[in-house]
């Protein structure tokens, strides 16, 4: 599971991919504003940003439940962007997603036995008694007894329910499964079970994972590599225990420091960098780097010129004017920059 | 540092599989235990089972021949051997209606029946598609709101010529906007759920979709609806009998009964009295029925 990538082909392969909404009186918002990315065959690619960075409807972009306004999405060899909806179902049985909220993305009015069979049906010619066995399997792996079959998604728990909403995603044996926030909705003794669930799933298949969260703690323990996401671009890229521990991206930093640390008194004593302000709304992004406003490097260059992605020490991209103006960082961590003592202004809160 | 008490917590391991969950009421149970306890919704199955069971047994439980008459004897008030009196050719006034309500129910159900073909998929079609086909099927369905019913329905009738088919369909189709009011509305909400988006994801076609994921869930509304549309239907055709378009003699139903009743109420008004009073009482039994459905449905099974 912590394995690079070599040479393999990319399984999943977004490129530049724009997602744009008409919110009327000729307005547009960009949610998704030039995104890039890939991800390989059997790996896990975490995707990490505050709500409203257009980590989600990257995803659903991705699987064409959203309609991308421009860019291309492969999978395999296949573009995903630009088939007809009727050449795009049976794609759907090679890529899956797990909604956020177990909730309300099980049908009420189905039994999970109905719930389970349902992709078998659609997209294979196995007979009643093979969807049946393939069914059982797909309970055994993800822990539920096959006694409910017959039982209704009110009669379980939130944590149970995800587990069936895996199993659902699962049982076609997928290359691609994007997780929309896959735990943010259930309590944390849960999140650990579907936590386990999925390290399990990722060891045992060649599946590839999309796993979008805003818990870092959570993306850091499932995904070899990991994007981070600011107001529907890609701020950084790189693997997981590169953007963790060397972040090259002030947004990533502060990011980090939103992580609980387990442990009270360091958690007390800890550096934090708190951000100013709220996240600017993406119907009128700023100009250059769409960071600068709240960022505490900010420079001039900062708000004349989107920063270029540069290449990191370590594996991976950063969008940062630091690393070619200023301090010129040239591809290291930023974190330095954050704990020296030359900064003008106070940065850090103790 | 001050000193806190010492926390004790047992800490929870995560582990792999889970107890069995407690058994949960099934939805069907749930529905049932509510509408038990809903008394006015059981008197008015009471009721509407006591109907239908009449109408099935007519021939059985009438005590004279509906369509035979003593001229001698019309317009009889009430007595020991017609409980009801007589019409205005001596025929027993309890037997004809014992028999007409075989056509009134039956009636009412084409009726609906009808209207739940035209309206069902019609609305199922503009809920889940919207844009243009939900624009084209809503103005339709706009332009035949804006008639009065009756007055459509005299209209489809007069063209149809009379006759209780021509008549219920009259009707079934003058009720369909209703129907397909209900189920746009409800479909137009299910379409945004997750889970109609995780069948689309899954691969779904729309045609699935739509059956096997918009269509169940639509079900506690479109029930209530029906059960008020079968009441609705039942005074729609006593509408229509009692003007002598709908079912023609010798065959009754409760409006035609009404109907011919209604010039001599003066002299026995026990005939116009007792078939308008069925009319009412299964018509407000459909009505609170179908009350008691939504109450007892309540939440619409999202309980979590």
């Amino acid at each position: 599971m912590t394995t690079t990538s070599e040479s393999r082909v990319p399984k999943l392969r977004v490129e530049d991919l724009e997602v744009t909404f008409d919110v009327g009186r000729g307005r547009k918002l960009h949610a998704v504003d030039g995104v890039s990315f890939h991800v390989d065959e059997g790996e896990t690619l975490g995707l990490v940003g505050e709500s409203g960075s257009g980590k989600s409807t990257t995803g659903m972009a991705v699987l064409r439940l959203a309609e991308p306004t421009s860019g291309r999405v492969y999978l395999g060899d296949t573009e995903v962007t630009g088939l007809r909806s009727r050449q795009l179902r049976p794609l759907r049985k090679r890529m899956q997603i797990v909604f956020q909220d177990p909730y309300s993305s099980l049908d009420p009015s189905m039994t999970i036995g109905q719930q389970l069979d349902e992709p078998l049906k659609v997209h294979t010619s196995l007979s009643k008694a093979e969807r049946r066995a393939r069914v059982d399997e797909a309970l055994d792996t993800v822990k539920l007894s096959r006694r409910y079959t017959s039982r209704y998604p009110n009669e379980f728990s939130g944590g149970q329910r995800q587990r069936i909403a895996i199993a659902r995603a699962m049982i076609l044996d997928p290359e691609l499964v994007v997780c929309d926030e896959p735990v943010s909705a259930l309590d944390v003794s849960t999140q650990s079970q579907i936590v386990n669930l999925l390290l399990g799933i990722q060891e045992q298949s060649r599946t590839s994972f999309l796993f979008i969260a805003h818990d870092l703690a959570v993306v850091r323990l499932v995904s070899a590599r990991t994007a981070v996401m600011y107001l529907g671009q890609l701020v950084e890229t790189g693997p997981s225990a590169r953007v963790y521990d060397a972040p090259a991206h002030p947004y990533t930093a502060a990011l980090n420091s939103a992580i609980p640390i387990p442990d009270p008194d360091r958690q007390r004593t800890r550096d934090r960098i708190v951000l100013g302000g709220d996240q600017p709304s993406p119907l009128t992004p700023p100009s250059g780097c769409r960071f600068r406003t709240r960022c505490p490097f900010a420079m001039e260059v900062c708000a004349e010129e989107a920063p270029p992605q540069y290449p990191i020490d370590g594996g991976g991209y950063a969008a940062c004017h630091l690393h070619t103006h200023g301090p010129q960082l040239r591809g290291a961590s930023v974190l330095p920059l954050i704990h020296g003592d030359h900064l003008t202004t106070p940065l850090v809160s103790r | 540092m001050t000193s806190r008490p010492e926390l004790q917590a047992e800490v929870l391991q995560p582990t792999g599989t889970l107890p069995d969950e407690v058994e949960a009421p099934a939805n069907a149970s749930t529905f049932l235990r509510r509408f038990r306890r809903n008394k006015v919704g059981v008197i008015a199955l009471g009721v509407l089972v006591f109907l239908i069971l009449v109408a099935v047994f007519a021939p059985w439980i009438s005590p004279h021949e509906p369509n035979q008459g003593e001229l001698s004897r019309a317009l009889e008030g009430p007595s020991g051997e017609y409980w009801f009196g007589t019409d205005d050719l001596g025929r027993d006034v309890l037997s004809r209606l014992i028999h007409a309500s075989r056509v009134s129910l039956l009636a009412a159900a084409l009726a609906t029946g009808v209207a739940l073909l035209i309206g069902l998929p019609l609305g199922l079609i503009s809920g889940y598609f919207g844009g243009w086909i939900d624009n084209v099927i809503m103005r339709f369905n706009d332009a035949l709101m804006s008639f009065p019913a009756l007055i459509l329905a005299v209209v489809i009738v007069g063209l149809l010529g009379p006759s209780l088919t021509n008549a219920m369909l009259a009707i079934g189709i003058v009720y369909a906007p209703r129907i397909m009011r209900v189920v746009r509305g409800s479909a137009l909400s299910v379409r945004e759920e997750v889970y109609v988006l995780s069948a689309k994801a899954t691969g779904c076609g729309a045609p699935r979709i739509i059956g096997r994921h918009v269509l169940p869930n639509i079900l506690s509304p479109l029930v209530v609806q029906t059960t008020i549309m079968l009441g609705l239907a039942i005074l729609s055709e006593a509408g229509l009998s009692f003007l002598g378009l709908g079912v023609q003699p010798p065959t009754a139903s409760w409006g035609s009964i009404l109907g011919r009743a209604f010039p001599y109420m003066s002299r026995t008004p026990t005939t116009v009295i007792v078939a308008g009073v069925t009319i009412s009482v299964a018509v407000l039994a459909f009505n609170l029925l179908g009350d008691a459905f939504r109450d007892s449905l309540g939440r619409e099974r999202r309980d979590q």
